[in-house]
Formats: structure tokens, sequence, C-alpha cells
């Protein structure tokens, strides 16, 4: 994807994203409800300098194992049994931010 | 009567074959990339839950954690629709494997390039030089997978979010700082590509 030699990646975000946006906007507009009958909330991720350092090192990481967390579990699921050890390091990885947190810049 | 009857079900097995030969190609961007849009209005209308993928590492953690973590100390079993969900994908990747298995088509430039790097075998999903139980102990597997893995995973929580949570989902909701992480999803994958891989291929 990120050597811009395929469209494919960029048609599915693109498309999802494009689904996405039309589906909250006839949410809000028609004032559809939950099937309990809530009334639908959506809460936006409140910003912090993370996005973007957190997000630049899972760029890396991305462009690394070639996957995300999503096809992470689809290629394990897939029959990719190295793709567990991904996983598990990738539980690592989370786990130590979880610890190094309050010393990183928010 | 019974030759039109005959007819029909002959003409029937005909369309079964070719939608199950149409499965089995690799789905188009415009098949795939809608399923996966329609999962931001079916998750808030099962039940507000946004769409994002990387909280379930999180709550994996929150689990799983052999010690008191203040960031893990919350009742992860709120969340466990999030587990359900990744077990679906699991699902998804299994019976995709095992009932469907596509061929990839990647673009001959790519595969071009990724040679001229050392990187063949590029029939499956997953390149197999570099993707391989044989290929972890070796240096480019080793980075490329653990701290490759360590990277996704660390990065989406100090992100909070990945492509799903953010570029799909804080997208949808015009959370227009979700452009910001994506921007460094892309700066991130960009160094990395062109900067980085290179090297480490060389390993």
């Amino acid at each position: 994807m990120f050597r811009f030699q395929s469209f494919h990646m960029y048609g599915i975000i693109g498309s999802a994203v494009a689904v996405g946006m039309i589906s909250v906007f006839l949410i809000k507009r028609f004032k559809i409800k939950t099937i309990f009958g809530e009334e639908v909330k959506i809460e936006p991720k409140k910003y912090h300098k993370g996005f973007f350092i957190g997000g630049t090192l899972f760029g890396l990481g991305w462009a690394m194992t070639g996957a995300c967390p999503g096809p992470l579990f689809a290629l394990a699921g897939n029959g990719y049994g190295v793709i567990v050890i991904a996983i598990l390091s990738a539980l690592l990885g989370t786990f130590t931010y979880g610890i190094l947190k309050n010393r990183l810049p928010h | 009567m019974y030759c039109f009857h005959l007819k029909l079900s002959i003409e029937n097995l005909g369309l079964n074959i070719n939608m199950l030969e149409l499965l089995k190609q690799s789905w188009p961007w415009y098949i795939t990339g809608p399923m996966i849009g329609l999962m931001v209005p079916t998750l808030l209308l099962l039940g507000n839950k946004p769409f994002g993928l990387s909280s379930s590492l999180k709550h994996i953690c929150a689990m799983c954690a052999p010690v008191k973590v203040d960031f893990f100390d919350y009742d992860w079993k709120n969340e466990s629709w999030n587990l359900v969900l990744v077990f679906g994908i699991f699902l998804g990747g299994f019976i995709a494997g095992n009932y469907l298995n596509p061929t990839v088509e990647i673009s001959s430039v790519t595969v071009k390039d990724l040679g001229t790097m050392g990187v063949n075998g590029l029939d499956g999903i997953l390149p197999a030089d570099i993707f391989s139980w044989n290929n972890l102990l070796s240096a480019d597997g080793f980075i490329l997978i653990v701290i490759g893995g360590f990277l996704v995973g660390f990065g989406t929580r100090y992100a909070d979010g990945c492509t799903s949570g953010h570029a799909i989902m804080g997208l949808s909701i015009m959370n227009w700082s979700s452009l910001i992480a994506v921007i460094g999803f892309f700066v991130g994958g960009l160094v990395m590509t062109h900067l980085l891989l290179p090297l480490i291929l060389k390993l």
C-alpha cells in the first residue's frame, strides 16, 4: 500500500469511510434508534499527542507485519500460525504502553 | 411440465456453481470496503458500540494481566462484545482460508520490487519467505514479526486506536482529530516501507 503501486487498500479504506459517513449521517438525520430503543450516542475520541506519536509507531509496525490488529486475527484464522507470535508481541506492546503511559507525552 | 422443471434445475445448478466460483475469487475492494464500512452503523444500532479493533488487545491484557496496572484496571467484561467481534474475525479468516482460498493478485511492479530485496514466494496472502516459523529466528523475520507486532500493539494503544477506530470510525463520525492519527499511520508506514524495510530485508 505504501508503495502506491496498487489501488486496492485505498479503495477498501475509502469506500469503508464513505459508507460509514453516509450511515452515520442517516442515523443522525432520521434519529434512528438502537434495537433496544436507545438514542444513538456518538462519543468522539479526545485528542492528545499520542494520536500522532503512537500513530507513527503503529504505522511502522503496520508496514512491518503487513497488518493492523483486525487482520492479525484474520490471518491467524486463515492458518498463518506464526502470526500468533505477532499477536502475542502486540499484546506485550499494549501492556508495555499501560506500564509506561504516565511517562509518555500526551 | 417435467421438462420445464428439469431445465430449471439445471439452470439453478449452473447459477449455484457460478456463485461459489465467484465467492472463491479475491473479493474486490468495492465489495469488501463497504462491508467493512457497514460495521459502523451495525455496531451503533446493535447497542451504541464504537467500531474499533485495537481495543481488543487492551481487553485481553486486562483479562490476563499478571500484575495490577491502573490502565488495565477496569471491568473488561463490559467490553466482551469486542472480543466476540475479534473471534468473528478469526472465524471469518478460518472460513476464507479453508473453504474459499482466493488467489491474491499483487501488482507486478510490487512483485518485482520485493524480488530485488530478496523477497519471493508471493503466492499466498503473506510472503512465505518472511512469515514462516523457520524465518522467525532469522534477523529479518524476528524484527518484522516480533518487533513489528510490538509496535502495532504499543502504537495503537498510544494513539488510542488503529485504522478501524480512527480511519474508519473516527472519520465516519467526523472526528477530525482522527485524521491526525491517520497521518501518523502514513508517516510511519512510508518511513518503514521506503527507508527501513530495504535495510531490514538485507539482514
